[in-house]
């Protein structure tokens, strides 16, 4: 297996006018599972054909461990992908979807028919050799496809394109669990594309968000949760993303609406004063009966029951801030509460990058 | 004379027709009279079926109404005088010897008899049948290979369809006519071509196989692009997902095309065949206009004979049941195709 290293590729559909991917340099590990994470439109699956070869980047290299492959075409890359909707050779049975790959490869036969059906015992698909590939459900026709990919020897990663998207909600658990099983059975490097951040933070072993052609941040699901490198890491990741409201840094003390927050504290150095946006997830926000410092007053507008857990919306210095808090709370619309933000878990952005964090006032009083 | 004519003719279409709508309103008044039984005797049914249906005890007393079968009566006139009428004149002749109109004995089935035992009727149904066989064997791959090979995306492909799309738009006998003059081997491009430039001795009004050439390669010149352009619009409509997948699986591209845009061309083929099939089996005017028929009976195809027999000869009897023998044949032929391409590979 050999890492896929991607150096300074970037893409631009319309000759370098505006960049569907933004010349980055990333090393995708081998043998680990990945996923790809950000919304549509975010040029993920502009970046996965560019891996496989099925488009060529504008500007970069592609290297398949110490090979350069920007050049290779697509079916000498060593690389399977699977599509959003299962793609499949209609009119051949599953055995021979199977081993259209390895036959186009001119395999000796005996091979081919081993490695079929060791690849269809792994799948679960022995019983089903013998039909034609069409008349499966779409989630045996998905794993059909990845089967196709599978089956070759040499693959070095298999990429998924949104690969459960036409799956019904039940069978996307199974299915999932199934990649799983199967990424821990043939240590294949896998490359999940999702806009679905609990299929990413379930599935893999390492996140990576992507948003308007940029990596954003990279690394595992609970990171990605508990310190976001970008505000849209804290928005996108999350159910509901994190609060971001605005602030100002003065003599090194964060203050929202003339009320001291914290202290803050800069990743390199201090941060120079001036206005800074404080991005808190609502499950690390405290609200508090009495007034204590720090701490915000702010008045409840809304409370969403949600069952496991009670969503309380709130208004600080005029911008939204949700909380969650532990079923059967009794905060009511229109009181006035306070609250506060736990200590290390509430972050400083600017330009929407983190700078620093907030950490507890220590006794002293910022002024 | 031609009064009384019309008048027996009249009454035997009325005949004829009313026969037919008496047959639809038969239907029609049968259903009536069901629904009507509902409502005439409501005490007997209504009665049965209270306690079961209505545990409340009513009794249904929604309106009923026949009236609806009115809005069947549009369909069915216009279907009575644009298929039924002239298919029963036909009908008519084809049971009749009509030696005037006022002259004119019933002679049963004799006409389809002596037409299905005709030589020259043979050979023309033969003729015709290899003449779409070939028109197929061409057709249909020669349109499927130019519609792979057009654009898929860019400023050529409306240039392409522009192209392609040329033939179709040229009215029959015009074709005719382009080909009449293009074979002839002293002022026609392509026949002076074949002659002098070829060295090839190629002369259509005179030798039966040149003539039967210039028919074929007109009709393919002609209908080609039919072909082309279904088959264009169905290879269009597969997703790209599909050729990306054949990439990684290294298929080349012979397998590309077999394994992804044949098989789903199958329905866009299947129409495809059935009209070119339809269309030769009852070509007429382009051979008409380019060899008339000839030489000899070369390009004498069944609709040529037929018009020959019909409007020729004027023998109204023997043409009537030609023209009904020839009908079912195409009817027939078109569902078998059809019924076989749409069951195989399901």
């Amino acid at each position: 297996m050999a890492d896929i290293r991607l150096e300074g590729v970037g893409h631009s559909y319309d000759g370098g006018r505006t960049w569907a991917l933004r010349p980055m340099t990333w090393t995708w590990r081998s043998d680990r599972a990945y996923a790809l994470l950000g919304p549509s439109g975010c040029g993920k699956t502009t970046l996965l054909n560019i891996i496989s070869g099925l488009l060529s980047p504008t500007t970069g290299r592609v290297w398949l461990g110490d090979r350069d492959v920007t050049a290779v075409p697509t079916a000498r890359r060593n690389i399977a992908q699977v599509f959003q909707f299962p793609v499949l050779y209609e009119e051949m049975s599953v055995y021979d979807n199977l081993a259209f790959p390895l036959r186009n490869r001119k395999y000796p036969k005996a091979e081919i028919d081993q490695r079929v059906r060791r690849v269809s015992h792994l799948l679960g698909l022995d019983d089903h050799l013998r039909r034609r590939s069409r008349r499966l459900d779409p989630g045996r026709q998905q794993i059909v496809s990845l089967g196709r990919g599978l089956v070759r020897p040499e693959v070095a990663a298999v990429l998924l394109d949104e690969p459960l998207t036409v799956i019904d909600p039940a069978m996307k658990w199974t299915l999932r669990s199934k990649l799983k099983e199967i990424h821990r059975d043939t240590g294949h490097t896998l490359i999940y594309v999702t806009h679905d951040q609990t299929e990413a933070l379930t599935f893999a072993d390492e996140v990576v968000v992507l948003n308007e052609g940029e990596i954003v941040q990279a690394g595992e699901p609970t990171e990605l949760f508990l310190s976001p490198a970008h505000e849209f890491v804290g928005h996108f990741i999350g159910s509901p993303g994190m609060n971001v409201v605005p602030g100002e840094i003065a003599g090194g003390t964060v203050r929202v609406g003339g009320e001291a927050v914290g202290r803050a504290v800069g990743e390199d150095g201090d941060l120079p004063p001036g206005p800074v946006r404080i991005g808190v997830r609502p499950e690390f926000v405290r609200i508090t009966a009495a007034q204590a410092t720090p701490g915000l007053a702010a008045r409840v507008t809304a409370v969403d029951r949600m069952g496991a857990y009670d969503l309380v919306h709130a208004r600080v210095d005029d911008h939204p801030l949700v909380v969650k808090t532990g079923a059967g709370s009794r905060y009511a619309p229109g009181a006035v509460e306070f609250f506060r933000f736990d200590a290390g878990r509430a972050f400083l952005f600017r330009d929407a990058v983190r700078c620093g964090s907030i950490a507890p006032l220590d006794g002293r009083d910022g002024s | 004379m031609t009064g009384e004519r019309l008048n027996d003719v009249s009454g035997d279409v009325s005949g004829d027709v009313s026969s037919d709508v008496s047959d639809v309103s038969g239907e029609v008044s049968t259903a009536g009279a069901t629904v009507a039984g509902d409502r005439v005797e409501p005490e007997a049914p209504v009665g049965a079926a209270v306690p079961r249906d209505e545990p409340g005890g009513q009794v249904d007393t929604k309106p009923r109404n026949n009236r609806a079968w009115f809005l069947v009566l549009p369909v069915v006139v216009s279907v009575a005088f644009t298929a039924v009428i002239p298919l029963m004149t036909v009908v008519n002749f084809s049971v009749q010897d009509i030696f005037s109109p006022t002259d004119r004995i019933f002679v049963g089935l004799d006409w389809f008899r002596a037409v299905t035992r005709d030589p020259e009727v043979h050979a023309a149904f033969v003729r015709t049948l290899l003449f779409s066989a070939q028109v197929l064997l061409l057709e249909i791959p020669l349109g499927v290979a130019i519609a792979v090979a057009m654009p898929r995306r860019g400023l050529g492909v409306p240039v392409a369809l522009v192209l392609v799309a040329l033939p179709l738009l040229i009215p029959w006998n015009v074709v005719g006519t382009i080909w009449q003059i293009f074979a002839r081997g002293d002022i026609g491009l392509g026949g002076w071509t074949v002659n002098n430039v070829l060295g090839v001795n190629f002369n259509y009004t005179l030798d039966s196989t040149d003539a039967w050439i210039t028919v074929l390669i007109m009709d393919v010149w002609h209908w080609t692009p039919l072909v082309a352009l279904l088959a264009y619009a169905g290879l269009r409509s597969i997703p790209e997902p599909y050729f990306q997948a054949a990439q990684i699986d290294a298929a080349s591209g012979w397998a590309t095309f077999r394994h992804i845009q044949l098989p789903r061309l199958r329905g866009v083929l299947t129409i495809a065949i059935l009209l070119r099939f339809m269309d030769s089996f009852m070509i007429y005017t382009e051979p008409f206009v380019v060899t008339g028929g000839g030489p000899g009976n070369a390009t004498s195809f069944l609709s040529i004979l037929l018009s020959k027999i019909a409007v020729g000869q004027f023998d109204l009897g023997p043409a009537g049941a030609f023209s009904l023998l020839y009908f079912l044949t195409v009817q027939i032929v078109s569902y078998v195709f059809f019924t076989v391409l749409t069951r195989t590979g399901r």
